[in-house]
């Protein structure tokens, strides 16, 4: 089994501002109203770049942000791994259009920004971060391998480690052959050992697939869910927000699946008190 | 899980087999001859009719060898590169073995690319519907240019069933899947990976880095003084990376070290300082638990660009000092970007195997201004341990150790 407590988490997504304010959202008080994925702007980025940066790098930064603010941890120094079923539609769609007319010029910018590990590069540069970073893809199960290599990492290199997951839409005619949902972001700040940041711990089982993945019971976070591969995720967090230790189920390719116990604050402290080795 | 020690637990693991193909050749034999004789295959790209001159490692036959029945969906020029490998060296039969030892679910996939089949994606937008714009019923995203696909293709070949994934870090992809198995088998959740991937020619890359202007017009001279800029290859390589067992004989290699950093710099550019390069090797080195004396060769990332060969020099210099030998061999098949890290470990692999230092085919004079002792003409060499350095934009960085264990 491996063991991770959870520091801090950013989120973006349709009617989904933000971390405190989509707590209401995912526990039931508040109504789910899917709005347009609002991306708050990141002070992360110089004024100029923050206005070149393309979708993935806006969404991605700003949920990073926002969880390392939560946990309080310096960015600098902490391990990253950004997980995307696919990469910038938008720039994508513009390369191919420009390679399959007569001028095939390319714009340099655009090139770099094409690579599927663009915002990590970005994150990097923004927060002057020399610590490892990975940049992975697993097509509709993206979150569910991030969660993997992050769980892993802070297992067996005991370090903290920081899982950014984002999708967004091709434009069209990729979104034909590709249909996503309303872009979607979300991160996480995982520790190897409980802190005082510690909202929740996360201790996670790689098993065969057998029955279903859990599910929410609000219809449009459901449709969402369905819709955006990075939306898997949604019901992990809203384990997160629940009172108790809550099991939650994430599909990883045909055969396999992510068992997870999630427990909150309160249990992590009863857990803590109570035996030596917690992680491990 | 039970077990896990306080310190990173990822300790040697064997290279059981490994394969490669690039314009040198498939397979082992033939890579290793054209490396130990300094052969380079670039030669006058005509790929997709590109405007402008400059040499590539084209692997020949692509063509010729479409996938089919139920992998009929992977078909892409990618996917048929990584087929062409797993066809050699008994790679496919090595895995085969391990899966009738361990079980399907119990092997990993680990791989990495750059560009994956986007060349599919190119030629479907050129034939998109001229009233609709809609792309040809064939054209298949999730099998050919979804990043994820190559795992998805070679699982399905092998018929492996245990975690997979693949990392997309540009030119540094490959290099950093033997880290992620590493700590995968470490954590338990399988006991043996595939890893590796593959990289294959198309018209983003070719004119992607003409537009950053640092694609040479004629074949690159990695740490020449007038190096002109990168050649463009493509490759495919896999590695059966697990436990040292009791079947691993005198002649088996192992995965000592991987050492991962980021620039925190520029996007396409290395940091002229080479701290991020640096800080990969620094790790690389704690990881596998040696000096920086105990190592024979340095394979460089050496793409011959101005910029990224003095960043590197100035890194390997302030790392290893100056008397540890070291090359670049992008002048024998040039920049397979994404395949590299596997490529150029496969190569430093059969520099141990068979006793050879590769050298660096097209390198005139090397720069005067570098400090590295940079080996130009390669030869019969005892080598038993080596790093290899893989950069790739975003300022992903990774080095390898790999070697025999004393």
């Amino acid at each position: 089994m491996m063991r991770a407590y959870v520091e801090g988490v950013g989120l973006a997504g349709p009617g989904l501002d933000g971390w405190p304010a989509s707590l209401p959202v995912l526990s039931g008080a508040a109504e789910h109203l899917p709005a347009p994925t609002r991306v708050t702007s990141t002070a992360l980025l110089p004024p100029n770049e923050r206005r070149r940066a393309v979708q993935t790098v806006r969404l991605a930064l700003a949920v990073g942000a926002e969880a390392f603010a939560a946990a309080g941890r310096n960015a600098g120094e902490t391990a990253t791994v950004f997980t995307s079923s696919g990469g910038d539609g938008e720039t994508i769609h513009e390369i191919l259009t420009v390679l399959a007319s007569s001028n095939r010029e390319l714009s340099p910018t655009r090139f770099h920004n094409s690579v599927h590990n663009t915002p990590a590069g970005y994150w990097g540069i923004a927060t002057e971060s020399r610590a490892p970073s990975s940049s992975l893809c697993c097509h509709d199960d993206s979150f569910a391998a991030g969660l993997l290599e992050a769980m892993v990492q802070a297992t067996t290199d005991r370090r903290a480690v920081t899982l950014i997951a984002y999708d967004v839409q091709y434009p069209a005619p990729l979104s034909a052959v590709r249909p996503i949902g309303a872009p979607f972001a979300v991160a996480l700040v995982l520790a190897p050992a409980p802190t005082a940041a510690t909202i929740a711990g996360i201790a996670m089982t790689l098993r065969p697939r057998s029955g279903a993945a859990s599910t929410l019971d609000v219809p449009t976070l459901e449709a969402l869910r369905r819709s955006t591969p990075a939306a898997r995720s949604l019901p992990l967090l809203a384990a997160l927000v629940r009172g108790s230790t809550t099991a939650v189920t994430l599909d990883y390719l045909a055969e396999m699946a992510l068992a997870l116990d999630v427990t909150p604050l309160a249990g992590v402290a009863a857990e803590t008190g109570r035996s030596e080795p917690v992680a491990g | 899980m039970s077990g896990v020690e306080r310190r990173s637990d990822v300790s040697p693991l064997a290279l059981s087999d490994f394969t490669v193909v690039t314009s040198l050749g498939r397979g082992q034999a033939a890579t290793a001859a054209a490396l130990h004789e300094g052969r380079s295959s670039l030669a006058r790209c005509t790929f997709d009719a590109v405007p402008f001159a400059t040499y590539a490692g084209e692997v020949a036959g692509l063509d010729d060898v479409p996938l089919a029945g139920e992998l009929a969906g992977f078909d892409c020029r990618n996917h048929r590169l990584a087929a062409l490998a797993l066809r050699q060296d008994g790679f496919a039969e090595s895995v085969a073995a391990a899966r009738e030892r361990y079980g399907a679910d119990r092997i990993g996939v680990f791989l990495g690319t750059s560009t994956s089949g986007l060349l599919q994606t190119e030629l479907a937008y050129r034939s998109r519907d001229a009233q609709t714009g809609q792309l040809p019923p064939a054209f298949d995203y999730a099998g050919t240019h979804n990043t994820y696909s190559l795992a998805a293709f070679v699982r399905a070949t092998l018929r492996l069933a245990g975690p997979a994934f693949v990392v997309s870090t540009a030119c540094a992809a490959t290099a950093k899947v033997f880290g992620s198995a590493a700590r995968m088998i470490a954590a338990g959740v399988c006991d043996a990976a595939v890893i590796g991937g593959a990289d294959t020619l198309c018209a983003t890359t070719l004119y992607g880095f003409h537009a950053l202007g640092v694609v040479s017009d004629e074949p690159c001279r990695p740490f020449d003084a007038e190096r002109r800029g990168i050649s463009i290859g493509e490759a495919a390589g896999f590695v059966l990376l697990e436990r040292p067992a009791a079947r691993h004989g005198e002649d088996t290699l192992f995965l000592l070290g991987v050492g991962e950093s980021a620039d925190a710099y520029h996007m396409s550019s290395p940091h002229p300082e080479g701290v991020g390069a640096r800080l990969a090797m620094e790790r690389a080195l704690d990881a596998a638990a040696l000096r920086p004396a105990d190592i024979d060769y340095i394979n460089l990332h050496g793409t011959a660009t101005s910029v990224g060969d003095a960043a590197e020099d100035r890194a390997v210099a302030d790392v290893f000092g100056t008397a540890t030998p070291c090359s670049s061999t992008k002048g024998f098949a040039g920049h397979t970007l994404g395949a590299s890290g596997v490529v150029e470990a496969a190569f430093c692999a059969l520099g141990i195997l068979h006793g050879f230092m590769p050298g660096s085919p097209h390198t005139r004079s090397v720069d005067p201004g570098f400090r590295s002792r940079y080996v130009r003409e390669g030869g019969r060499a005892r080598i038993d341990r080596v790093i290899s350095n893989s950069f790739g934009f975003g300022g992903a960085n990774c080095s390898l150790v790999l070697g025999r264990v004393a």
